[in-house]
């Protein structure tokens, strides 16, 4: 099954420069005991968009930390853009469930919290114009000078996706971005993520347990095993970009998300 | 489309309005509450001194009070002995409170920012916080003399734990997210503190000081009590010690504008730095 298992994985044939490659990473928890990944491999391809798919407790958001340097593999390897991953890096973007904004910034000074960070208070100034066409970007035109508590939480995750932005990274890291919104505002904001991907042709890696969110976004869907977390599968979603909500009605979506339930199923009740 | 008389039609179902039931008591306007209820402990106060439940020696009447009251606060106005003797107290509770601030914000720092604070300095602090503080004034006097000193380090012995601790709670208030946000923007460990863990503090480090502002007056007349010296608290001990009791009423509610003040003042500046909390923002509402 093991083996089996292992070949499922590799049909990741999509066409573009690999940008993050990862070789048989492990992580256990010594402390806790806890076998949390077992030997992940994993190759983004440039512009492509990717998901990880799991239920909860399955490893999935510390295969993210891990790739986003923010805890070291106990094996395996990470690269990103052929450089090893061994600390936060400036080229990841990342995002959280929580649209984490800090209520003493003003929207705009909450996008560029990241360029102050780096380059000081003279810097994030500079890029005020940049914040601007990024707030635009996402529809905020006209709430710049807002301060967090004022905003929706639709509104807050996509002043997030603009401080994400901001750096212009590499690559863009997604923790269940928009599980905390309700279902109308999310189908909304994975479109409006689908669009901002697109026209910047960014790589992402996407992680969820929700199997629509992750066929409609995706050109791959890695299916990942209960504890310790593998990719038991990796289904190629050939539904023609860009796409949009009426396709989730589409006999082909269904039968996309029936095999990708198929493969949860096996092991979640064990 | 349905006609509006439609709704009287006999088979049509009666509206269901109604109202919500708020009791009387809930509804009396603040103000009023207020007044009345101080008319009420004014009348309870005049029986207990008209039916004598305790002598009249040792419990002035409310009227005895308030005339004493308006001589204090004359003597005050017209810069009498008393007002030196303001003055005396409210430089101690200034300086102990400024001195609180200062090292409670250090060892708050010490104690929630490194782990060597919270793991070796944080028991010493929880046992020392656990003592009787008023016990350590006679050592006070005996090490700093009657000056103003003494009582300026009592005060500020006795007010210092909150700040140590709204600080310390402060710097662990942000959450496991901000930590990682902050960390993926390849944030310094100053950074992170100045940037995020400071100012998502505020609301704690505030709630620390105002539980300050009225410790360090507790500490600074304590501190007269046995330590002598010329403020209110001495003029407090020798109206008692001359059963002079509408005088010590009323130089306790005097005392009592002092730490208002104090607490005043920091609400204020809460207000300028905490603007984005809710419920600073709230209670301001309230205030207002």
């Amino acid at each position: 099954m093991n083996e089996t298992a292992v070949k499922a994985v590799e049909p990741a044939g999509l066409g573009g420069r690999p940008v993050y490659e990862l070789h048989g990473v492990s992580k256990t928890f010594v402390r806790r005991n806890v076998h949390a990944l077992d030997r992940i491999d994993l190759t983004l391809a440039e512009g492509s968009f990717t998901a990880v798919i799991g239920s909860s407790g399955c490893g999935k958001s510390t295969l993210l930390k891990i790739m986003a340097g923010l805890l070291p593999p106990s094996d395996g390897s990470v690269y990103l853009s052929g450089k090893p991953v061994m600390g936060p890096r400036r080229d990841i973007g990342m995002m959280f469930q929580q649209a984490t904004l800090f209520p003493w910034r003003t929207a705009i000074e909450n996008v560029v919290l990241p360029i102050e960070v780096r380059d000081g208070k003279q810097a994030a100034a500079a890029a005020h114009e940049q914040a601007y066409k990024l707030l635009d970007l996402v529809g905020l035109n006209g709430f710049e000078l807002v301060y967090p508590s004022e905003l929706s939480g639709g509104m807050a995750q996509r002043v997030a996706i603009c401080r994400m932005l901001i750096n212009e990274p590499t690559v863009l890291l997604l923790d269940e971005p928009f599980s905390a919104l309700d279902e109308l505002t999310r189908d909304f904001m994975n479109m409006e993520l689908q669009r901002i991907c697109m026209q910047r042709d960014a790589t992402v890696l996407l992680v969820t347990h929700s199997i629509a969110e992750a066929v409609i976004l995706s050109d791959l869907v890695y299916v990942m095993s209960q504890r310790p977390g593998r990719f038991e599968e990796a289904v190629k979603i050939d539904l023609p970009r860009p796409r949009s909500l009426d396709m989730m009605s589409d006999p082909h979506f269904g039968e996309l998300v029936n095999r990708i339930r198929s493969h949860l199923d096996k092991g979640a009740f064990l | 489309m349905s006609h509006p008389d439609a709704m009287t039609d006999s088979d049509a179902a009666p509206t269901t309005v109604w109202r919500e039931e708020v009791s009387l008591i809930d509804r009396v306007p603040r103000s009023v509450a207020m007044i009345l209820l101080l008319i009420g402990f004014l009348l309870v106060w005049q029986a207990a001194y008209s039916f004598e439940l305790i002598s009249k020696i040792i419990m002035p009447s409310p009227w005895e009070t308030a005339v004493d009251i308006a001589f204090v606060g004359q003597n005050l106005l017209t810069g009498g002995y008393m007002l030196g003797a303001l003055w005396t107290t409210t430089l101690e509770v200034v300086e102990g409170f400024l001195i609180a601030v200062l090292i409670g914000f250090l060892f708050g720092l010490l104690v929630g920012e490194t782990a060597f604070g919270e793991r070796a300095v944080m028991p010493y602090l929880v046992a020392i916080n656990a003592m009787p503080k008023v016990a350590f004034a006679p050592l006070f006097v005996s090490w700093l003399g009657f000056g103003i000193a003494s009582k300026v380090a009592l005060a500020a012995f006795i007010a210092v734990f909150p700040v140590i601790v709204g600080t310390a709670a402060g710097l662990h208030a942000a959450d496991e997210n901000a930590r990682m946000l902050f960390r993926t923007m390849g944030s310094s460990r100053w950074q992170t503190l100045v940037k995020l863990k400071l100012p998502i503090g505020m609301p704690h480090f505030f709630s620390g000081l105002k539980n300050a502002t009225v410790l360090v007056v507790v500490g600074a007349v304590v501190g007269e009590f046995l330590g002598g010296g010329k403020g209110f608290g001495e003029l407090i001990r020798v109206a008692a010690s001359q059963l002079n009791t509408p005088r010590v009423f009323c130089l306790i509610i005097y005392l009592s504008f002092l730490g208002l003040g104090l607490y005043w003042i920091v609400t204020v500046i809460q207000h300028r730095f905490v603007f984005w909390h809710r419920e600073t923002v709230l209670q301001g509402e309230i205030g207002a």
